[in-house]
């Protein structure tokens, strides 16, 4: 069940991408998020469309497998698109239903957001995907690190979150183990009604939270006997190192902001 | 009741990147009232068949005669609780899996799930716990109070509560002190005895696979590697190295003994009790 989010997995292949560094990638998807609104007309979002088809071969990643993680969103993406179709009033009918009127510009227009949406969605999962989620925060903490002055404790916030990750898939396999236990007891999860499914959930909350809290409770324990005190003077095992094609990636982008900013209407 | 496994194969994350092979060709059988022994490295598959005992996971491939019901791949199948009730798992660790307010609400649930009156299940409770050897005292406290041993124990007993025909046990003795697993596994073995119920014993314990089982069934890399009653496994010990495994202590000091004393002894001993008759039997023929 839990084996189909691919949401924050990360999928150990090799690539230009894997290796990039993921300050770069970091910069890369906001700088991405901006350009996309950039794009207006055919032209444009078909510049858009041919460039993310080329980072993602580029990334070794199959398109197919990115198209099953869009599976949990594809409603909200169907949702933006028919309250466009419905409600922007452009261009000439195209479809009388009722008191609704379908007009050209709103299917256009919907068309658009919708790819808009899907860019975003497989750009912004080729970073997990990509990228281990250590080194997503050992990017985050160092591109945050000049906040540091003004007393924002970057390093905890960067621990915090990286604990966080490191600990999604193990408390999934917990759930998944604490089920089956559940179920061998003739626990039911999967039918009856919402109040009875909503009470068949506690037997597995309650075990879970237990143990939640006594992990988090031994891994201090543990981070203290290794003598952890916090981010001060402290040294890092892998050390980020920005090469030439960092900077090239950055400078397509550039590249690409501009080719838009010309093609646009 | 008897368990079947024919050719059964199964993947984790099927059709997925993530895909990979967790058990395949296994075929054993279990028969009704027999003690069996799962032996493997890790990893070797042997929680992958031990979920499939009461249809937690389906097999992709080949199939599964578990009493009358036959579970095969590719068939969509209803109404699993009444292979769930007659075949109870007791899960490594199963202690995590304790959540209610009391020790004897938390041992009903498993019977009030397979449609129980609540005072029947009670009247399960109270027996199984003493079945598992804890005073009625435990009823009322809370499972998150106890002592990790005694909380296994109640895990148990809220297994046994569910009168299972076949009890499937995941290592039922990691992280016990010695006495506590001696116990534990004694309670399984009385119970096989004395109510005739079929256990499958997963374990990494060959001293206690030798002990107890009937049969074991050795799986190295997703396969079944080896079959036998444990006098004839035990015997060959190279082919058990070459998996990863070793034969019990006790055959280990026979195997010293008879090399001291220059023959074998008449047959090969499975715990010390039976090493121990069986070296003072030689020496009343020597004197």
């Amino acid at each position: 069940m839990m084996e189909k989010i691919i949401l924050g997995r990360y999928l150990p292949l090799n690539s230009v991408v894997h290796r990039m560094d993921p300050r770069a990638k970091l910069l890369f998807i906001f700088g991405f998020v901006f350009v996309v609104f950039l794009a207006n007309n055919v032209l444009t979002y078909a510049l858009l469309g041919v460039f993310t088809l080329f980072v993602i071969v580029l990334s070794n990643i199959k398109i197919q497998f990115l198209m099953t993680g869009l599976k949990p969103v594809i409603w909200l993406i169907l949702f933006t698109f028919l309250l466009h179709v419905f409600f922007t009033k452009e261009g000439e009918v195209l479809a009388q239903l009722g008191f609704l009127s379908i007009y050209k510009g709103g299917v256009i227009k919907g068309a658009f957001i919708s790819l808009r949406f899907l860019l975003l969605i497989f750009v912004t999962s080729l970073l997990t995907l990509t990228t281990p989620p250590i080194s997503v925060t050992d990017g985050i903490e160092s591109l945050f690190g000049p906040l540091k002055r003004v007393k924002v404790p970057v390093h905890e916030l960067a621990l915090m979150m990286s604990i966080s990750l490191r600990f999604i898939p193990t408390l999934l396999d917990e759930t998944d183990k604490i089920m089956k236990a559940q179920m061998a007891r003739g626990a039911d999860f999967t039918s009856g009604s919402l109040t009875s499914r909503i009470k068949a959930v506690i037997p597995l909350l309650i075990p879970l939270f237990v143990s939640a809290f006594k992990r988090a409770e031994e891994l201090a324990v543990a981070m203290e006997a290794r003598g952890y005190r916090g981010g001060e003077g402290r040294t890092k095992y892998r050390v980020l190192a920005w090469h030439g094609r960092d900077t090239a990636a950055l400078l397509v982008l550039v590249a690409l902001a501009a080719a838009l900013f010309g093609l646009r209407s | 009741m008897d368990i079947k496994f024919q050719e059964v194969e199964y993947r984790y994350a099927a059709g997925t990147p993530f895909e990979r092979l967790a058990i395949t060709d296994v075929t054993f059988h279990v028969p009704s009232g027999e003690y069996v022994a799962l032996i493997g490295h890790t990893g070797s598959g042997k929680s992958t068949v031990l979920q499939h005992l009461n249809v937690l996971l389906k097999p992709l491939q080949g199939e599964i005669e578990i009493g009358s019901r036959t579970i095969a791949a590719g068939r969509k199948e209803k109404n699993l609780k009444e292979i769930r009730r007659r075949v109870g798992i007791v899960f490594q660790f199963p202690e995590h899996q304790l959540f209610e307010e009391t020790v004897e609400k938390d041992i009903c649930f498993g019977p009030m799930n397979f449609g129980m009156s609540e005072e029947e299940a009670r009247q399960r409770a109270r027996e199984a716990v003493r079945l598992v050897g804890l005073p009625p005292s435990v009823l009322e406290r809370s499972p998150f109070d106890l002592s990790g041993g005694q909380m296994r124990r109640v895990a148990i007993a809220g297994v046994l509560a569910m009168k299972p025909d076949v009890l499937v046990l995941d290592e039922p003795t990691a992280g016990l002190d010695p006495r506590g697993r001696r116990e534990v596994m004694e309670l399984f073995a009385s119970l096989k005895k004395e109510n005739g119920l079929t256990c499958v014993l997963v374990t990494h314990s060959m001293e206690d696979a030798a002990r107890y089982a009937d049969r074991i069934v050795v799986m190295h890399k997703g396969r079944v590697a080896k079959r036998g009653t444990p006098r004839d496994l035990f015997h060959d010990r190279a082919s058990l190295t070459a998996l990863g495994l070793d034969v019990p202590e006790t055959v280990r000091m026979q195997r010293l003994f008879e090399e001291k004393l220059g023959q074998p002894l008449r047959q090969l001993c499975l715990t010390p009790e039976e090493l121990a008759q069986e070296i003072a039997r030689l020496q009343g023929e020597r004197s």
